[in-house]
């Protein structure tokens, strides 16, 4: 990858060589993947060779991608893929601003303010974050941004833990669900009791144990899923049309060129910052999700959560508009996949299930390590889009 | 209390927090309640919960002093044990009130603050212990010198924990000042100096100094081998600053796991005890804290001593200033930046092993990860790849986290403070105390 952004004459000839490229580039993407999907495989045979149970794996992961936790976190990844992907900046804190977003509306409506209103206040609670972080570091160098997101969200989570604001954030316990669930389970277009999916009886198969079973409505059953995912794909749609806007123009070409850009006239603090509150604005609402059916405890909301926010972006893709969600899906799912598996295939003296948990992490770890430095694009990105250096 | 509906799991909340800090007091009560024989037992269970506390004053604990409980059940008088604890079982939810008979405390002992404590008690909830802490001094306890007292040894603590920051932050400025790299993982050397000091210490039986020694030969071995393995071919690669920064932070994630699959989820110590404590006037200091900041002083000045009158020092600064012009003049920058690698980790090292001994009494797999933070906020306070400013931040950061409490900071919080002064000098000062305004931006 080059670092240097490329003379003019060159961005011509390269465009002309880029359909060659292009369709150049698919065969070995196609090979990469049969390979994975292959290992995949192999290893649920170990599985059930060794006495556990594929289906079992498989489920979880099912359960996992589905879980309204995971669309929270993809539609904060696409937060973060409008600040990385396509405008360089380096937030360090966004699950900071899914924290604020989480306690703007969890505390209004436990205060008795209504839905549509706590949810503004979460937003705006978001934005106002995002502003007052922009200003100090948006026009110093890319480092400065990360040091300053990072540290302001742990400022927030320290805040959030402290015994003093007990009555308002519930201190290190957080705030339990059932305060400010209520106004959203009461939407609820779905009847009640359990509702069962199974995909192989979908398709008119013999179940072979892959059903997908919660409440229809309940604390954390089909409702919160249905409108978790559905805010994904309106997200999605209108971060689509966003990026492709003369405005998404001007936040790549900031990312490749700052200087150009603003030598154009453009205002490219103003731009930088709109793109800030944007994109923190997003993690709010992922936030909200992320905590409808659980409870927002600070602590899980800490550096971790932006660490593997990362992780899933580049996973699927910076600068892309599906990345971020297959992104996030394939990290829980292929987390789950791995102590799983690992907990089945190596015998228990030499990794017990704890350890086989602790594995899987190593193995994200490793992951964002290996995919950085080999494939920097992830896995629908394209590798010109990311020449930017902060 | 009300008993709104939304107030209870609040409530539940501050008995949380209460028993937190009552079970540090407790642990021996609660983890052995054979030993709690001074008081009547009280077993929590679905039907009952206990009220519990232990009245102790800065010099001990008290015993024989009596405590009304006035609850819905009616009241109850309860006596403080041998041990200064006593408990009360109820078996009605409600609110109650803890009162201190002033008149049996001692003489010369006085309850600071309110001696009347409210606690709203529920049954066969998830928390079944309620605490109800007191304040207590004795008359030769005076407020007034205790502030300056209290000072005194946060000043010496804060002082104490900025060294060993130092002793990190160098490194990590180093490595910054030479190649540019914001390392995420170098919190992770920290923890790796505790966990090889748990391991070739408390598992393997070296003695303290020869077990340092490896611990400090082995990080530094760590450190060399990732740069020949992992920085020096990555550079090479001309991977993107931004993208060895995320490489990091992916290490940093396999670290800590790694050290948790290892060494489990919770604390494990290099030695047991703490060794003897030295008392100077008001300010009490281990022995072993006072070894400590020696060995952090030496490293910092031989440090500082080689990068302002060694050849290699020079070269080193040569890199920092101009690693294309440095190369020119015939420095080898790789070897260069393989030193500054090797000599970091080393002193990260050692400062975890450090502070494992003195100041966290441990290490966790996460240690690394709770000081990372203030390792950044160090360097880029004394602005960002000066060495020297590296030591300037860390010792104000060391100072502002222990004095933070003392000067009224709730607890959380000193953390909190430290990264707050950092955003806000960015405001003023972007490039730091000693750094030069031209590297910015």
């Amino acid at each position: 990858m080059t670092m240097n952004s490329t003379e003019p004459g060159e961005s011509l000839a390269a465009a002309e060589s880029l359909a060659d490229e292009n369709a150049a580039s698919k065969r070995p993407v196609l090979r990469a993947a049969a390979i994975v999907f292959a290992v995949f495989v192999a290893l649920l045979i170990l599985v059930e060779l060794t006495g556990g149970s594929p289906t079992l794996i498989i489920n979880g992961m099912m359960r996992e991608a589905v879980a309204p936790q995971t669309a929270g976190v993809a539609i904060a990844v696409i937060g973060l893929n409008v600040h990385f992907g396509f405008t360089g900046l380096l937030n360090m804190g966004q699950a900071g601003f899914m924290l604020l977003g989480a306690y703007g509306f969890a505390i209004s409506i436990s205060k008795g303010i209504p839905l549509p209103v706590a949810i503004l206040i979460g937003l705006a609670a978001a934005i106002v974050f995002a502003l007052i972080l922009g200003m100090p570091t948006l026009k110093l160098r890319g480092d400065y941004l990360a040091i300053v997101t990072i540290s302001a969200a742990e400022i927030l989570r320290y805040t959030g833990r402290l015994a003093n604001l007990e009555d308002f954030t519930g201190a290190a316990q957080g705030l339990p669900g059932s305060l400010y669930r209520d106004p959203f389970t009461s939407l609820s277009i779905f009847p009640g009791g359990g509702v069962e999916w199974d995909p192989f009886r979908f398709l008119g198969l013999d179940s072979i144990g892959l059903a997908l079973n919660y409440q229809a409505t309940g604390v954390n059953g089909w409702w919160v899923r249905f409108v978790a995912w559905v805010l994904v794909a309106l997200v999605t749609l209108v971060f689509f049309y966003l990026v492709r806007s003369p405005w998404g123009r001007l936040l790549r070409g900031i990312r490749e060129d700052e200087d150009a850009i603003r030598s154009l006239g453009k205002n490219v603090f103003a731009i930088k910052m709109q793109s800030l509150v944007i994109g923190g604005a997003l993690a709010a609402l992922g936030g909200m999700i992320y905590v409808l059916p659980s409870a927002v405890q600070p602590d899980a909301m800490g550096r971790s959560l932006t660490f593997f926010m990362w992780t899933a972006l580049l996973l699927g893709g910076a600068a892309t508009i599906f990345g971020p969600i297959l992104g996030s899906i394939l990290f829980f799912g292929l987390r789950i996949f791995v102590q799983g598996a690992s907990n089945s295939i190596v015998p228990d003296s030499l990794m017990n299930t704890q350890q086989s948990q602790q594995f899987s992490w190593i193995v994200i770890g490793t992951a964002l390590m290996l995919l950085v430095i080999f494939r920097p694009q992830g896995i629908l990105g394209d590798k010109r889009e990311l020449r930017f250096n902060v | 209390m009300t008993t709104r509906a939304i107030d209870r799991p609040l409530v539940r909340g501050v008995a949380g927090l209460l028993i937190g800090l009552v079970l540090a007091s407790l642990s021996v009560f609660l983890a052995a309640p054979a030993n709690a024989q001074a008081t009547q037992l009280c077993l929590a269970n679905e039907t009952t919960s206990c009220i519990v506390g232990t009245l102790r004053t800065e010099a001990g604990v008290v015993a024989g002093v009596d405590i009304l409980v006035v609850g819905p059940s009616g009241e109850e008088t309860l006596t403080s044990g041998e041990d200064g604890k006593w408990n009360l079982a109820v078996t009605e939810p409600g609110d109650y009130t803890v009162t201190i008979d002033k008149e049996s405390l001692p003489d010369n002992v006085a309850v600071v603050g309110s001696a009347e404590k409210k606690l709203t008690v529920t049954i066969g909830e998830r928390t079944r212990q309620f605490g109800a802490l007191f304040e207590l001094r004795t008359g030769d306890y005076s407020a007034e010198s205790s502030k300056a007292d209290q000072l005194m040894q946060s000043a010496v603590n804060g002082l104490r924990l900025g060294l060993l920051i130092a002793l990190a932050s160098l490194g990590l400025s180093l490595i910054y000042g030479t190649t540019g790299l914001s390392n995420f993982a170098h919190a992770e050397l920290v923890t790796l100096g505790g966990v090889l000091g748990y391991a070739f210490i408390r598992l393997m039986g070296l003695p303290l100094v020869v077990g340092g020694i490896a611990v400090v030969v082995c990080c530094g071995f760590v450190g060399w081998l990732q740069d020949r393995i992992m920085w020096q071919p990555l550079r090479r690669r001309g991977l993107g600053l931004t993208q060895m920064m995320i490489v990091t932070i992916g290490l940093s994630l396999a670290m800590q796991y790694v050290f948790q699959y290892f060494v489990g989820a919770g604390t494990v110590k290099v030695e047991l005890g703490t060794g003897d404590v030295a008392q100077f006037g008001p300010v009490a200091l281990s022995y072993r804290s006072m070894v400590s900041m020696l060995i952090a002083i030496v490293m910092i000045a031989a440090v500082g001593y080689a990068l302002l009158r060694t050849r290699i020092g020079r070269a080193t600064r040569a890199v920092s200033d101009n690693p294309a012009l440095a190369s020119a003049s015939g420095i080898d920058v790789d070897k260069v930046i393989r030193l500054v690698w090797t000599v970091a980790a080393a002193m990260a090292g050692l400062a975890g092993l450090l502070y494992a001994l003195v100041i966290s009494n441990g290490i966790r797999w996460d240690t690394g990860l709770q000081i990372l933070l203030l390792l950044f906020a160090a360097v880029t306070l004394g602005g960002l790849g000066t060495a020297f400013g590296a030591l300037l931040g860390s010792l104000i950061i060391g100072l502002v986290v222990e004095l933070a409490g003392p000067l009224g900071a709730p607890g959380d919080l000193k953390y909190a403070v430290a990264l707050g002064l950092l955003i806000l000098l960015l405001l003023v000062r972007p490039q730091g105390l000693l750094g030069r305004a031209e590297r910015v931006g």
